[in-house]
């Protein structure tokens, strides 16, 4: 039975990846999975100084999922070079840094940075929908989002991942600039933006008024955005938004994914990675599937 | 004694002992482990829910392996845990957050204090420094006491109520300062955040060293979210921002050390 796919040169030991902002860097998590099962961790969002992130409260459950708004706090990326991605060298998975920034500079120096580092890809997050500067800004329009995949291409030593958002009027014309100004694969969904009120309080549940929703309801937009984008571009995609079982996880694969990531689930079960490797591979046995690579795009 | 898993609990009881407060019991094996004013994190069942709902540790019986929970049904989670019964499954995470450093007061003249669902917690601590010069101040609404007699064989209590039907009139620092001749070194003290914010004034005030435990809304429980933080004096090492972690780093704090 063959799990592994290969994204950009990069091969992965099977399809199951972290989604970024919901694992950390590893460590935290490392208590309840072994990381050497999954095929990447995709790290926290890092940018090219600290982030101090947004006031709370930042997180808030909702029915069928949670919004966050983080802001995307973060140590900078000298911390992660020097703490992180040496913990992360002691397993045997890949390793996606996920890189954001208020400006392109911002972006194009993290990225100078990580190049000699031990990541494997960068995940480039241009769709955050919790930070005012940046961020999305560079997301939701596709000549903005071009641009900078573009410039970030020309000094990436490295193959590079755009993370699309889904708070936009056609997925595909967002995966269409990212591919032409040469991105390697794109990932998709970033979370939904929403908005929650406190009827008794008369307030926000958010500090930030708004925030992203992630967690099993968000599954079936993800799911057609996904299978939108598939036949829209031809670089591989990762498909994440409301992973929770391998069975998910096949659906995404069905609908063109190569690769899928699993965020939320993360919060609602620690060993919720692990536990979608196995569902997967017990797929594949009862399916008597011998190549996952069979699935991925099946559907038409 | 870090201890760290996803626990299969078992109820041994629960009972509601004031109005909307439920004592809980379960047999799991981070009781055996836990440190006063750690908590956990409590799955609920329904679909309707899907995080774990952070509720601090009362007390524990190590030898026993079992611990008591006392939480308020504020929603739909904690309303579903309130439907609990004798032999009933019950998934944890445990054990969470750092706890208050009782070794290090050992000796001192140590106040507690705790401000309604803020109680609970001040309890185990008061047992693991029975036989210290302890004073537990806790502070109520009205005369619908829970837990209060709990403290007796472990320290000296001393109630407040907002309206004077027992106690002191007012909050805990009302019953602190009515008490003359009481000077404590150390305050450790659970409760809403403008006690916790009087407690640190009068802490600074007074010279004594205070330790608060704060409470934020937060999803994972472990310190990868980073939705649970609170503001720091310094820049904190993990996060390198003037932001530290409540889950992690906490949920006690040096109250110097916090922004609140």
């Amino acid at each position: 039975m063959n799990t592994k796919v290969t994204i950009a040169g990069v091969e992965f030991k099977n399809p199951v990846m972290t989604a970024s902002g919901t694992f950390g860097s590893g460590m935290e998590y490392s208590q309840f999975v072994d990381l050497n099962k999954l095929g990447a961790v995709v790290t926290k969002g890092v940018s090219n100084v600290p982030w101090e992130g947004n006031p709370t409260p930042r997180v808030a459950e909702v029915y069928g999922g949670m919004l966050n708004a983080i802001g995307l706090q973060n140590p900078g990326v000298d911390v992660m070079m020097e703490r992180d991605l040496p913990f992360l060298t002691k397993y045997d998975t890949k390793v996606i840094v996920n890189v954001c920034g208020k400006s392109v500079d911002d972006y194009i120096e993290a990225v100078e940075k990580l190049n000699d580092s031990t990541a494997d890809m960068f995940e480039i997050n241009v769709s955050c929908p919790n930070v005012k500067e940046g961020a999305i800004a560079f997301g939701q329009k596709a000549d903005a989002l071009y641009n900078i995949t573009d410039k970030i291409k020309r000094v990436s030593k490295k193959p590079i991942i755009m993370k699309l958002s889904p708070n936009v009027t056609d997925i595909t014309e967002m995966a269409r600039a990212a591919e032409s100004a040469g991105s390697d694969a794109i990932s998709l969904i970033n979370t939904i933006t929403g908005m929650k009120i406190d009827i008794e309080r008369k307030k926000f549940v958010i500090a930030n008024k708004t925030g992203g929703m992630s967690g099993p309801a968000v599954k079936p937009v993800a799911v057609r955005m996904v299978y939108q984008c598939a036949n829209a571009v031809k670089i591989p995609i990762i498909g994440m938004g409301g992973i929770m079982t391998g069975e998910d996880a096949i659906e995404f694969l069905m609908a063109g994914a190569t690769a899928v990531a699993v965020g939320a689930a993360n919060f609602i079960n620690p060993k919720a990675t692990e536990d979608v490797v196995n569902g997967i591979e017990r797929y594949m046995i009862s399916h008597k599937v011998e190549d996952i690579n069979e699935i991925i795009g099946c559907v038409k | 004694m870090f201890y760290r898993n996803i626990d299969e609990g078992k109820v041994i009881s629960q009972e509601e002992i004031s109005s909307g407060i439920f004592s809980l019991w379960i047999k799991n094996e981070g009781a055996k482990h836990a440190n006063a004013g750690q908590f956990v994190g409590v799955y609920p069942n329904s679909k309707d829910t899907l995080l774990m709902r952070p509720i601090s540790i009362c007390e524990t019986d190590a030898s026993e392996g079992k611990m008591r929970l006392v939480y308020r049904v504020a929603g739909k989670g904690t309303k579903e845990f309130s439907g609990l019964k004798e032999n009933d499954s019950v998934k944890l995470l445990a054990n969470l957050g750092n706890g208050f450093p009782v070794d290090e007061v050992k000796g001192k003249c140590i106040v507690l204090m705790g401000g309604g669902i803020g109680i609970p917690p001040m309890l185990g601590v008061a047992k693991a420094l029975k036989g210290e010069d302890v004073h537990a101040f806790i502070g109520y609404r009205n005369k619908d006491l829970f837990l209060s007699d709990d403290f007796l064989p472990n320290c000296k209590v001393y109630i407040a109520t907002e309206d004077g039907s027992v106690g002191v009139k007012g909050n805990v620092i009302d019953a602190l300062k009515a008490s003359t001749g009481l000077k404590p070194d150390v305050i450790m003290a659970c409760g809403p955040m403008p006690m916790l914010r009087a407690i640190k004034q009068y802490a600074a005030e007074n010279g004594i060293k205070a330790y608060i435990s704060l409470e934020e809304r937060m999803a994972c429980g472990i310190g990868a979210c980073l939705g649970c933080v609170c503001r720091t004096v310094k820049k904190d090492e993990h996060s390198h921002v003037n932001n530290t972690r409540i889950c992690t780093e906490g949920p006690v704090f040096d109250a110097e050390e916090v922004d609140i």
